[in-house]
């Protein structure tokens, strides 16, 4: 079946079966390969991606509920205000270590500063429990958001 | 984070390396064959100047690409934005690990370890070379040219180093290149290095294994047994044909499970969650984790099968009997997934010669690449393979069988082999058909004199061996001992009277590998814990009870003891906010010596909160110390989160668990905050990507112990009375 997909200010027209989850159409028909595969329970937030702004969860998410809606991948951040001060943040501190989760790490960073221009540590806590990293990174995604903020701000 | 590298006696350090390596590769008309030229093994130079190096080990995280390139940079006399990296091919012969002998592969947290040397001589040579070939080039003397931040000076001249290139490759490289001395460090020990791949890890531009497409790629996955060690003997394929893209299943040669083949990653999936297969579990695991645990505590009571240091148990036993007092605790430790981020996977792409590329994020390339020669019979010249940045490890990737890669290689091999074959394992696979930490138990006892000295300690370990019956055995097991069921309490630097350590292998179980510092994750649990007890029975503050042990002018308790103090003093021992309790650990692994101070709140009933990690780690010279502090706040995390609450246990030979939520990984809000304080040293560098992990647990331990008087002694702590706010 053919979905038209609005991905990155893009239209793409992809063949895919009813049901599939948007994140395997984002890697193996777009070939866009930021976007990742980590659990395909929506437990990780690997696959993060926004949905007219929202982080969700791509593996979770199916084709067939995403026409019309404007998709957003990491390979677009760059283009944003706030996805551009979280990578600068990013790459100021060294946030990654082996770097598989941190797409996903970025887009749901994106998504609370988008809401919350100024978050605590609580507050990104909180927003970002869904997002593992098992190098246990946390540390550094903290104090990158608060740098990202600060930017921002500046 | 904070670093002060002194330089004195560096020279001493550098030498206890021992490895004078040469890098001699004749160079001669490399460049006429291309744009670029190979100086040597390690540094590539193209004829634009642009320098890259060839980096032998993998990057799962850990810092190689950065390290190692910074030891190149900083001999030839480039800024890091001049020099990029690449990482090396499979050739043992060339990119070993040096102490490994003749095996090319990253592990024991030794990539920096073995390579300081070699890679700084690679980088040495080179310089020698371009300063060569520009003094003759301009007439001059050789020894008064500079080469800095890529440009060569001197003799009234100065050009780009790119300009000599084409000369310099034609040279016979420096027998003995001279190295910097470590006054002249820019970069080396510079806290303001960052990584090389910070930026590609950041925009979606960093390639993994995973984020291969090939053209006409299949996608492989496999059914495999719910109970470990069944075998396959048929299966039924009829409802994963009505998947749209599937394109066909079959049997893995060893019958270790069902191949699904499929056009995409979603129509494997499904096709292979859809597949019946007829299973032989007569030779199968059927024990269960509570037989299996109830085997090791039962090897606790009886006599050890080795006595591992010689010691004199029997004294030990007389010494602990008549004490004055006697402080006892049995430990049990479970089965650990090791689940990094990225699901195993690897492509072999068929070349138009008949050879194949091994798409991977390789851990140790010697091992599948020599695997998949006997496998696809052919020879190892016609194997490349792409090492890939990997998305984690933490010891999965390094099998001693290259497990994925062996199933890839099976799985291409039963197809007609003119499209690129990707094998994908999914978490489920990962957390239920992988390999574990063993489990282990420990039983100890130790007896105090009146005045609270140590008089006697017997130390008992039960475990599954991960090292028997491996291609690794005869390098690792020893008198029948296993070192790694033994490391980091056999060996401690603790000087103990009285101490004997007994061992007892259990059954195979399971299958078993290392881990993220693998034995001294369990060894420094019980090491710490005890120490705390008999400090407690002592009547002894904790950290003046372990320099009791710590005293004496061997480099290892020097050290050993110098993490300790620094930890203390950094978190303020003995000087908790109200509501608050601390734990403090001390261990040496890898080399290494890491003290940790935990800083918990609340009590175990409502909720524990991890309030405060402080890290102490003396790594001999801090090549890139912030990457350093990015190890150790990685490495007790990694060490917390499984303490916290994680486990494999099997039912009748079947995993129990699924996926994250029933693995549950560290999550943000787990630990408050971690600092990290490197001691300055002149010592030859050491590991740190392990290091970190052991003393966060035991430290944890006894910060509750501290809160509440609760030794939790059988983990995880969330089933053992610990609750977490």
């Amino acid at each position: 079946m053919t979905f038209s997909l609005k991905l990155n200010g893009e239209t793409h027209e992809v063949d895919a079966e009813p049901g599939t989850p948007l994140l395997w159409v984002i890697r193996d028909e777009l070939k866009m390969t930021g976007t990742k595969f980590g659990c395909g329970v929506a437990s990780c937030g690997a696959c993060t991606v926004h949905l007219d702004g929202e982080p969700v969860r791509s593996c979770q998410t199916y084709i067939d509920d995403v026409e019309g809606v404007e998709i957003t991948t990491i390979e677009a951040m760059s283009d944003t205000k706030i996805g551009a001060a979280v990578q600068q943040a990013w790459v100021e501190l060294d946030v990654v270590q082996c770097g598989y989760c941190q797409s996903g790490q970025i887009m749901s960073a994106v998504g609370l500063l988008s809401e919350n221009p100024k978050p605590s540590a609580d507050d990104i806590d909180s927003y970002m429990a869904g997002n593992a990293c098992r190098c246990a990174t946390y540390q550094r995604i903290r104090a990158g958001i608060q740098r990202a903020a600060e930017i921002l701000e500046a | 984070m904070t670093v002060s590298t002194s330089r004195r006696g560096f020279l001493k350090g550098a030498a206890a390396t021992g490895a004078v390596l040469l890098v001699g590769v004749t160079p001669k008309g490399a460049l006429a064959a291309g744009d670029s030229a190979m100086l040597n093994p390690f540094v590539k130079i193209g004829a634009d100047g642009s320098v890259t190096a060839i980096v032998k080990h993998f990057e799962k995280g850990q810092g190689p690409a950065t390290g190692l390139s910074t030891l190149i940079a900083e001999e030839i006399g480039l800024r890091m934005d001049q020099i990029g990296y690449e990482f090396a091919p499979s050739n043992p012969e060339v990119y070993n690990n040096l102490l490994f002998g003749p095996f090319q592969g990253t592990g024991g947290s030794t990539a920096m370890a073995n390579s300081f040397m070699q890679y700084r001589q690679a980088g040495a040579a080179a310089r020698e070379m371009l300063l060569q070939a520009a003094a003759e080039s301009w007439g001059a003397d050789a020894g008064t040219l500079t080469l800095e931040d890529g440009v060569i000076s001197g003799s009234g001249n100065s050009a780009p180093l790119g300009d000599f290139v084409a000369a310099a490759s034609e040279l016979t490289p420096p027998a003995e290149p001279r190295l910097k001395d470590p006054s002249e460090f820019r970069l080396i020990g510079n806290p303001d290095v960052r990584r090389l791949d910070s930026k590609i890890k950041t925009d979606g531009t960093a390639n993994f294994a995973m984020d291969v497409y090939l053209p006409n790629q299949m996608i492989a996955m496999i059914k495999r047994p719910e109970q470990r060690g069944a075998l396959a003997t048929g299966f039924d394929d009829s409802e994963a044909k009505t998947v749209k893209g599937f394109i066909r299943a079959a049997v893995l040669p060893n019958q270790a499970g069902v191949v699904a083949y499929a056009e995409n990653t979603w129509a494997a999936m499904q096709a292979r969650d859809f597949l019946i297969v007829d299973w032989d579990t007569s030779a199968a695991e059927a024990r269960s984790s509570d037989e299996i645990e109830a085997e090791i505590r039962a090897a606790l009571d009886a006599e050890p099968t080795y006595n591992v240091n010689k010691t004199d148990m029997a004294a030990t036993q007389a010494a602990i009997d008549s004490a004055d007092k006697m402080v006892e605790q049995t430990f049990y430790f479970p089965l650990l997934a090791h689940a990094p981020m990225e699901p195993l996977n690897c492509t072999i792409e068929p070349l138009a010669d008949g050879g194949i590329i091994l798409h991977d994020g390789a851990q140790m390339p010697t091992g599948p690449h020599m695997a998949l020669s006997q496998i696809l019979d052919l020879p190892m010249e016609k194997i490349q393979v792409n090492t890939m940045l990997a998305g984690g490890s933490f010891g999965r990737r390094a099998t001693p069988d290259a497990d994925y890669q062996v199933e890839a290689g099976l799985a291409f091999a039963m197809t007609d082999r003119t499209r690129p074959v990707k094998l994908v394992w999914s978490r489920e696979d990962d957390l239920r058909s992988g390999y574990y930490r063993p489990a282990f138990g420990h039983k100890v006892r130790v007896g105090l004199s009146a005045d609270g000295d140590i008089v006697g300690w017997e130390h008992r370990i039960a475990g599954q061996s991960i090292m028997k019956g491996t291609a690794f055995e005869s390098f690792a097991v020893k008198d029948g001992v296993d070192h790694s069921s033994v490391e980091g309490a056999a060996d401690t630097p603790y000087q103990i009277p009285g101490a004997h350590f007994g061992l007892t292998d259990a059954e195979k179980a399971t299958s078993t590998l290392w881990w993220r510092a693998v034995g001294h994750t369990h060894t420094a649990y019980v090491m710490e814990v005890m120490m705390d007890m008999a400090a407690s029975a002592a009547g002894i503050d904790p950290v003046d009870f372990r320099l009791k042990y710590l005293a004496g002018d061997g480099s290892d308790q020097t050290r050993m003891a110098g993490v300790l103090k620094l930890a203390a003093e950094k978190a303020g021992w003995g000087n908790a906010p109200t509501g608050r309790s601390q734990g403090i650990a001390v261990h040496k692994s890898f080399g290494s010596f890491v003290a940790e101070v935990v800083e918990v709140s609340g009590n175990p009933e409502e909720g524990i909160r991890i309030e405060n990690v402080t890290c102490a780690v003396d790594c001999g010279i801090a090549v890139n110390p912030d990457i350093i502090a990015a190890q150790m706040e990685g490495g007790i995390g990694y060490g917390i989160g499984h303490t916290m609450r994680d486990r494999i246990t099997l039912t009748n030979g079947a995993v129990d668990q699924f996926n994250f939520p029933d693995y549950e990984p560290l999550r943000i809000g787990d630990i408050a905050n971690i600092d990290v304080h490197i001691v300055p040293s002149a010592e030859a560098p050491t590991g740190v990507g392990e290091p970190g992990t052991p003393p966060s647990a035991p430290a944890l331990a006894n910060a509750i112990a501290a809160l509440s008087d609760m030794r939790v002694s059988t983990l995880p702590m969330n089933e053992n009375g610990v609750a977490w706010a």
